[in-house]
C-alpha cells in the first residue's frame, strides 16, 4: 500500500459518492414512476380491489424499517435462491419503499387541484383520462414538486442505508477506510462535507425547477 | 313533442340526504330561446342548471337535448364520466368562478375543447379560438396566461371557450357574482351580443334587469320548487305569488340601499 492517506480518502469518497448518485438517483426514479402510476390509478379508477392493494402496499412498506426491507430483499431473497448485487438491491429497496412515499405525496398534489378545474374539463366534454392528462397531472405535479424535492434529499440522506448491505457508497467504504487507518474524525468529517455537497446540489436543482415552473 | 324544442328537464329532483334541493322541476327549451332562472340564494337554480349536464346528478327526472336522453342509458342506469363526455360536449358551461386552466395561455384555453374532442387540426383551432377571442373582445390577450387578466376579462375568456364547443345550449351560473361591480356590464354585454345572435341559452343570475332585457321567459324558483314562469317582462312587472312579489321587493331595497 504505497498510496498516501489524502489520496486513499479522497479515491474512496468519490468512488462512494459515485455509487452514492446512482442509487440515489436509480432509487429515485423508480419511486418516482411507481408514485405517478399508483396515484394516477388511486385517481383515476374508483375500483376497489386496486385501490385496497395499493393502500396495502403502502401501509406495508410505511411501517416496516427501510433497514429490514433491504435485509429482507437482499439477505433474504439470497437465501430462497435470487442473489441480487448489492447496488441492484439497494436500488430495488429503496426505490419500492420510495414509491409508498411517492404514492401519497402524488395524490396530495393531484388532490390539490380546485374541483372547478375538472369541472370546467368534464363540462367542455374531456374524458376522465384525457382531462387527467391535460389538466390535472400539470397542475398537480407542480403542487408535488417541493415534497419531491424533500423526499430526493431525505432519499440521498437514506442511501447510507445500504452500507449495511455492502453496496460500495460514501458510508461504506468511509466505514472501511477508518477500519483500516483509524482516522475517524477526519473522514466521517470528510464524509459528511460529500453529503452535504450533494444534498445542495439537490436542493437548489429542485429550486431550478420550481421557479421554471412557476406560473406567471 | 315539437321539433322546436331543443332541451327539456321533466320531474328533476335532487336530494343531499334528507334535504331536497330540488323537487320535481320541468320545463323546456325552444331553439334559440333565452331563458333566465331567478331566486334568492338556495333556491335551486344552480343545482338545477348543474344538473342539465350532470355535474350534478339528479337524483330523478329526466332531461333531453334534441330528443336525446342526456346522462342515462337505455337501461335508465347513469352513465359514467366517459360515457357522458359527447354528451357535455354538446352543452357549453359558463361557471361563476370561470374556472379557467392556469397552465395554459387564453388561446389553448380556448382551442383545447377543438383539438383534444373535436379532432380539430391544431392550426385551425388556434385560428378558431382567435375569432372567438375577437368575438369577446380579447384577441390581443391570447398569448396572456389567463391569472393575469382581470375577472371580467377571465370570465369573457370562458365564454369563447364554451362557444369553441360549437354546443347547443349555454348554459350561464351566475357568470358576473364573483364580479367586480365595475366589471359586470362587459360580461352582460358580450351574453347579450350572444344573445342576439339567437343561441338558445338558459341564464341563472342575480342581475334582474339583465334578465329582463336578455332573457325570453323566466322561471322563478324558491325552496327547490319552480313557484312562476313566464314571458319575462309579465313574470317582472306582475308577479302573481307573493313569495315573488317579495323578492322582487327585497331587490328593490337592496338597490334603493346601494344608492
Amino acid at each position: 500500500m504505497g498510496e498516501t492517506f489524502p489520496a486513499l480518502l479522497s479515491q474512496a469518497l468519490l468512488a462512494g459518492a459515485l455509487v452514492t448518485v446512482k442509487v440515489a438517483a436509480g432509487s429515485l426514479a423508480i419511486a418516482i414512476a411507481l408514485g405517478l402510476a399508483l396515484a394516477a390509478i388511486l385517481v383515476l379508477t374508483r375500483n376497489r380491489f386496486a385501490h385496497g392493494l395499493i393502500r396495502l402496499y403502502v401501509e406495508a412498506l410505511r411501517n416496516v424499517p427501510s433497514l429490514t426491507f433491504l435485509f429482507l430483499l437482499y439477505f433474504g431473497l439470497a437465501a430462497v435462491g435470487v442473489k441480487l448485487s448489492s447496488t441492484v438491491a439497494a436500488i430495488a429497496g429503496l426505490g419500492l419503499i420510495g414509491g409508498a412515499v411517492c404514492v401519497d405525496i402524488f395524490r396530495s398534489g393531484f388532490r390539490s387541484v380546485p374541483d372547478g378545474q375538472c369541472e370546467a374539463a368534464a363540462s367542455v366534454g374531456l374524458s376522465p383520462v384525457t382531462a387527467f392528462r391535460l389538466i390535472v397531472l400539470p397542475q398537480g405535479l407542480r403542487l408535488a414538486l417541493p415534497s419531491i424535492g424533500n423526499y430526493a434529499i431525505s432519499l440521498l440522506k437514506d442511501t447510507s442505508l445500504v452500507a449495511a448491505i455492502a453496496a460500495p457508497e460514501v458510508m461504506f467504504n468511509a466505514r472501511q477506510l477508518v477500519n483500516e487507518t483509524f482516522q475517524t474524525a477526519l473522514i466521517y468529517g470528510c464524509a459528511a462535507v460529500v453529503y452535504l455537497v450533494l444534498t445542495t446540489a439537490v436542493a437548489q436543482s429542485v429550486l431550478l425547477v420550481e421557479r421554471r415552473l412557476e406560473l406567471r | 313533442m315539437s321539433n322546436d324544442i331543443l332541451l327539456e328537464v321533466e320531474n328533476l329532483s335532487k336530494s343531499f340526504g334528507s334535504l331536497k334541493v330540488l323537487n320535481s322541476v320541468s320545463f323546456s327549451l325552444r331553439r334559440g330561446e333565452r331563458l333566465a332562472l331567478i331566486g334568492p340564494s338556495g333556491s335551486g337554480k344552480s343545482t338545477c342548471l348543474r344538473a342539465i349536464n350532470y355535474l350534478e346528478p339528479p337524483s330523478e327526472g329526466e332531461i333531453r337535448l334534441d330528443g336525446r336522453v342526456i346522462g342515462r342509458r337505455s337501461d335508465g342506469k347513469q352513465m359514467s364520466d366517459r360515457e357522458m363526455a359527447p354528451q357535455r360536449a354538446e352543452i357549453g358551461m359558463v361557471f361563476q368562478h370561470f374556472h379557467l386552466w392556469p397552465h395554459l395561455t387564453v388561446r389553448d384555453n380556448v382551442a383545447l375543447q377543438p383539438r383534444k374532442v373535436r379532432g380539430v387540426k391544431d392550426a385551425d383551432a388556434n385560428k378558431l379560438a382567435l375569432t372567438l377571442l375577437s368575438k369577446v373582445h380579447l384577441a390581443h390577450k391570447a398569448d396572456e396566461a389567463p391569472q393575469r387578466l382581470s375577472g371580467g376579462q377571465q370570465q369573457r375568456v370562458a365564454i369563447a371557450r364554451a362557444l369553441a364547443q360549437q354546443p347547443k345550449v349555454l348554459l350561464f351560473d351566475e357568470p358576473t357574482s364573483a364580479l367586480d361591480p365595475e366589471l359586470v356590464s362587459e360580461v352582460l354585454n358580450v351574453i347579450k351580443e350572444l344573445a342576439a345572435e339567437g343561441r338558445a341559452m338558459v341564464l341563472v343570475t342575480h342581475e334582474i334587469a339583465f334578465a329582463r332585457e336578455v332573457a325570453d321567459r323566466i322561471i322563478f324558483m324558491d325552496g327547490g320548487r319552480i313557484i312562476e314562469e313566464g314571458d319575462a317582462k309579465t313574470v317582472l312587472d306582475h308577479p302573481t305569488s307573493p313569495r315573488l312579489r317579495q323578492f322582487l321587493a327585497s331587490l328593490t331595497l337592496g338597490e334603493n340601499a346601494h344608492g
